[in-house]
């Protein structure tokens, strides 16, 4: 269980608002792509978010382009998962793969509002606040594999190795 | 129960009868990444394994800033030209190809029932011609490079039926934003959209890469139309490879079905900042504007200048704007050399830039100041992409764009007959 502070915003949050195509072909570390984070769309955030925090938003969270940095910077940024009615399936797949927390939940952004604070337990895939209790839909077990591993990298080192292992069998 | 496109594309590549929903481990038959193979590439040395497993199926296009727009610029490409020979990957393109989007049609790699996965959000233009093509992000690229392997969801299938023909002034881009304001940026996400109908068949293979392209502005997981004679025509003398074709069977199973009456349509333009703010050009005729931007992948094809050329040939742009047009590929710069589109183009004061992305995705070439408007043949307008974040970008047609460019006002091109 861990305790923060809701973010929120509203539908189609692109890509270009959360981590700026004018530093997108510079390559960064993630402190620097924190400094960065929804630089466009709040120019506040980077400078008060908080460890722990949440976003919470609407649909098609992520839209646009396939850039990393927009989950890089978040997650760098310290934001532990984002909660949105949907998302878009690039950014879907890129959150996962660096090990971003992305939670599906059509009623928790109606409810919660910017300040709220709240309790995420992601084993039991809720989300608790004085506003109740929100369920979001579990993360496909084809894709829980690469978040237990801590992201695709380490997933694909662990398969390679095992790889490697079965080629010295035969 | 037939099966459509994408779920035979991606069986034959799992090797076994699939359907919508399921997910597949599959071998792609190309990998592309474009200037971010720099930041791949780092990734790609966190796996700990020496060389990427299948060198054939890597294509690298320089395209995003090119020529380098700084010394940051040059080091990523420097680093991407070293990898390149020390990995022996044969499928490089440097600063004088194009936009990635255009030469993997052209150059052969964009071919009927291939499955195609790229490192950049409009990779499902490959759709034009009948491949499974889409969009990954820059760890899995990596880890694509090392394993040959990656994860896909099989789609779900909307299909858009099209009927009639377009009025004068009216284009493919027009349709495409005719769907996304009417059904807006998540009308596909995850989805897979077949282009079909009794139109379909009319459409050049240039206007099915602008509506394949824009399919990524659907949320779309890929786009396509059914490879036909008019996609086979295209490729002959530029496939790299045999390829067999496939179709979706006539009862296949379909999410949903739309239908559009290509007669129906008017010039559209999408309104700052969001690709489904759509209204029509005439709605919002008449408002100043200080760059025009003719090209990208969405739209800067031979058609495309060609149908700019038309409207600008024998006039001036409007001295209160600038014009930048950026042919998509050196193939599309020498034919337009060849047609004069270009020669009329410079002739009425545009600026003619590389092939490449230019100013789009806000890295170089033509950014904007605080308050400046550009029209723009692109495909996102999202707040602050092409410069600073009070600047707005609007989205139409390169006949839009170019009878703005004679006026200095968003401006219906049906007057510039």
């Amino acid at each position: 269980m861990s305790h923060g502070t809701v973010w929120k915003y509203g539908d189609n949050v692109n890509t270009d608002v959360i981590f700026p195509g004018r530093y997108t072909y510079q390559i960064m570390s993630p402190e620097e792509m924190a400094k960065h984070a929804l630089e466009d769309l709040d120019p506040a955030f980077a400078k008060t978010v908080k460890p722990g925090d949440i976003i919470v938003a609407g649909k098609n969270f992520g839209c646009g382009s396939s850039r990393e940095q927009a989950a890089a910077c978040l997650k760098a940024a310290g934001v532990q998962a984002v909660v949105a009615k949907s998302f878009a399936r690039i950014y879907f797949r890129n959150a996962i793969n660096l090990g971003l927390p992305v939670l599906q939940s059509e009623e928790a952004p109606d409810r919660l509002e910017a300040g709220d604070a709240i309790d995420l337990d992601l084993p039991r895939g809720e989300i608790r606040s004085a506003k109740g209790t929100f369920a979001f839909h579990p993360l496909p077990e084809s894709v829980l594999g690469i978040i237990a591993a801590g992201g695709l990298i380490e997933y694909t080192k662990a398969k390679l190795r095992e790889d490697e292992t079965e080629e010295k069998k035969e | 129960m037939g099966r459509t496109l994408s779920e035979k594309v991606l069986g034959r590549k799992a090797g076994k009868d699939v359907v919508a929903g399921e997910v597949v481990s599959v071998s792609p038959d190309y990998v592309l990444s474009h200037d971010n193979s720099a930041a791949i590439i780092k990734e790609f040395r966190k796996l700990g394994v020496k060389r990427v497993k299948a060198p054939a199926k890597i294509v690298i296009v320089l395209d995003h800033i090119v020529p380098a727009a700084d010394e940051k610029y040059a080091q990523n490409h420097k680093s991407i030209r070293e990898f390149v020979a020390e990995q022996g990957i044969p499928n490089f393109f440097d600063i004088n190809a194009g936009i990635c989007h255009q030469v993997l049609p052209e150059q052969g790699f964009a071919l009927p029932g291939l499955l195609i996965v790229g490192s950049d959000s409009h990779t499902p233009s490959y759709g034009a011609l009948g491949a499974f093509a889409t969009g990954i992000g820059r760890t899995e690229t990596a880890c694509t490079w090392a394993t040959d392997e990656i994860w896909l969801r099989v789609p779900e299938t909307m299909r858009i039926d099209l009927s009639g023909r377009f009025p004068a002034g009216v284009f493919a881009k027009d349709l495409s934003l005719k769907l996304i304001g009417d059904h807006g940026a998540e009308m596909a996400n995850y989805k897979a959209v077949e282009f079909a109908g009794p139109a379909a068949a009319g459409f050049s293979v240039g206007s099915r890469l602008t509506l394949a392209n824009m399919s990524a502005e659907m949320g779309a997981k890929n786009g396509y139309f059914a490879p036909d004679e008019k996609a086979f025509r295209w490729l002959e003398g530029r496939a790299r490879v045999p390829f067999t074709a496939v179709a979706s069977d006539p009862d296949a199973h379909y999410e949903s079905v739309l239908t559009v009456d290509l007669g129906a349509l008017e010039p559209l333009i999408a309104c700052p900042h969001t690709v489904d703010n759509v209204k029509p050009v005439a709605a919002v005729a008449g408002k100043p504007v200080n760059q025009v931007l003719i090209g990208t992948c969405t739209n800067g094809r031979l058609e495309d200048l060609e149908a700019a050329a038309r409207i600008l040939r024998g006039r001036k742009i409007h001295p209160s704007v600038r014009v930048l047009v950026i042919p998509a590929s050196w193939e599309v710069y020498r034919e337009a050399l060849k047609t004069g589109a270009l020669a009329a183009l410079v002739e009425a004061g545009c600026v003619i830039l590389n092939s490449g992305c230019g100013p789009c995705l806000g890295a170089h070439e033509g950014l904007m100041a605080a308050g400046e408007v550009c029209v723009s043949t692109s495909n996102r307008n999202f707040q602050g992409r092409m410069g600073h974040r009070d600047s707005e970008i609007y989205l139409a047609s390169p006949a839009t764009a170019a009878a703005t460019a004679v006026t200095g006002k968003i401006t219906d091109p049906r007057g510039f007959r």
